[in-house]
């Protein structure tokens, strides 16, 4: 397995506040990785960080290989924002809203999407929907949409800012196992941010855990036995947290 | 009939033909405005662009050669003060905006005399476009719509959703610099047709009325300009049968397209 991502000793303040402090840790590609950590924790930050949005304070971030700062190979790499983040007004078909994640791409990355809209948009068990008003969909078949638009781009790394946020529980259930099956089938490398550290350990196999510093990183299995995150959280809580993955 | 009379003139036809190329032009910009909530944008360069005309006066420049570089810089302005300031966007509209008004309406009074030729700006003139001024709203469209073709998808991700953009690759800042410098250009050209106080309703109107009816993103582009020529061609239309003023004509014409465009959006509904 080859490391696509490198973060190292990375500080962010915002108004000399520390938003992340030395935070370092490597992911190798096919990872399938929960971001959890409490409101505030720099969840968001460092994914705005490891995109480019957001200026490093101090140390480095290396995505395939290459700095950050020099990085072109955006094509590998696709996002999924938060939700709330949109105009609901806007007048978008579902394909345009899929095709915009070619925008910024090489002409030869678009090869062939007019035909790969149509198989992403079956699989994600939309493609009734392809020519309809974004705007008029539910809250799940817009996340699906926007999963699409990330999807059409093919990425070997897929970012998402809790995607779930809003949704009822059976349409999330039907989004994690999507993601799962990409990870497992295409061994797209998944680094997803939630603050629902119990239901992220269902689907991903590691949990990196902060609050503004790492305060964890590794197998979701070895996460319930250290120590260290029982002293963090409680035995309670972390009982719970388990208790529930098993499951 | 006798309407088509009329443009046996040769002032009439450029009228229309500028007023067509500011509508297509203003309706296609005006929809990635109202979109990203940058509407009053065009109210504010238009007023800095009454400065400009001030200026151009005083110095005894013709105002449309001023006007064109200033409210261009203005617009650079607003978006550096967007972006560094710890303000708003609306509040680098309003500043920049109300130091274009002031300064005009101080050159007015220092000046004195060239007051009846600064305030025709207020209300333009569409029938008074001369070559030049049509000539130059020809290229400026020419070279927006190459633009807006050229980079639609990446315009199209910008206006959906401006940090996922970034973060797919999009030259955002590109963009953006260039939407404000069209924008701009347009709104220098559009004080001499519709005048200072009726510009941002060129922007805004065509581009709210296809709202109400679009299906798609495409659509609503193509309606917009649309609905604004046909405003244009209602407006002067009127503005020649009843002898009203071409500029608020047209800007009546695009009000009654919107409440119509509304109203069978209410009935769809």
């Amino acid at each position: 397995m080859s490391v696509i991502l490198k973060v190292e000793q990375v500080n962010i303040d915002y108004n000399r506040i520390p938003a992340l402090k030395e935070v370092s840790f490597q992911v190798e590609s096919g990872d399938y990785i929960g971001l959890a950590g409490p409101n505030g924790a720099g969840k968001s930050t460092l994914v705005k960080a490891i995109l480019g949005l957001e200026p490093l304070g101090a140390g480095s971030i290396e995505l395939f290989g290459e700095q950050l700062a020099s990085f072109s190979q955006w094509e590998k790499i696709a996002y999924l924002p938060q939700k709330h983040q949109y105009n609901q007004l806007f007048p978008a078909s579902v394909s345009e809203v899929v095709l915009s994640g070619l925008a910024g791409l090489p002409r030869k990355a678009k090869q062939g999407a007019e035909i790969r809209i149509r198989e992403i948009l079956t699989e994600l068990e939309i493609a009734s929907e392809e020519y309809k008003l974004f705007s008029r969909l539910s809250g799940g078949q817009q996340q699906r949409v926007l999963l699409a638009r990330a999807l059409i781009r093919r990425p070997e790394l897929l970012i998402l800012d809790e995607p779930t946020t809003a949704l009822d529980p059976q349409v999330r259930e039907k989004f994690f196992s999507i993601l799962s099956k990409i990870n497992k089938e295409k061994k797209t490398t998944i680094i997803m941010v939630t603050h629902d550290t119990a239901d992220i350990g269902r689907y991903a196999e590691s949990l990196l855990y902060l609050d503004r510093s790492l305060v964890f990183f590794g197998l979701f299995s070895d996460f319930c036995d250290s120590k260290k995150m029982q002293d963090y959280f409680g035995d309670f809580s972390q009982h719970l947290i388990c208790h529930q993955h098993d499951h | 009939m006798e309407l088509l009379n009329f443009f046996q003139y040769d002032f009439l036809l450029r009228a229309l033909i500028a007023g067509s190329l500011l509508a297509v032009l203003a309706g296609v910009l005006g929809v990635f405005l109202v979109l990203r909530k940058l509407s009053l944008i065009g109210d504010g360069l238009a007023h800095v662009s009454f400065g400009a005309v001030a200026l151009g006066l005083l110095l005894g420049i013709y105002p449309f050669y001023i006007s064109v570089p200033i409210t261009a810089l203005a617009a650079f302005l607003i978006f550096r003060l967007g972006e560094k300031a710890k303000f708003y966007g609306d509040a680098a509209i309003g500043i920049v905006s109300a130091v274009g008004i002031a300064g005009g309406v101080i050159i007015a009074s220092l000046a004195q005399g060239f007051n009846v030729d600064l305030f025709s700006y207020l209300f333009g003139s569409l029938l008074a476009i001369s070559w030049s001024e049509l000539y130059f709203l020809l290229a400026l469209t020419v070279v927006s719509l190459i633009f807006i073709i050229y980079y639609y998808r990446p315009l199209f991700a910008l206006a959906f959703d401006e940090t996922a953009a970034k973060a797919l690759g999009v030259k955002v800042k590109f963009l953006n610099t260039i939407l404000l410098l069209l924008t701009a250009l347009t709104v220098a050209a559009a004080v001499k047709a519709v005048g200072v106080m009726l510009v941002s309703a060129l922007l805004i109107l065509p581009a709210a009325t296809a709202l109400q009816l679009a299906k798609n993103f495409k659509a609503t582009l193509l309606m917009a300009a649309g609905f604004a020529v046909l405003s244009v061609i209602f407006g002067l239309a009127a503005s020649l049968t009843y002898n009203l003023p071409a500029g608020a004509s047209i800007v009546m014409a695009s009000f009654f397209l919107f409440i119509f465009s509304y109203l069978i959006s209410y009935l769809r509904k």
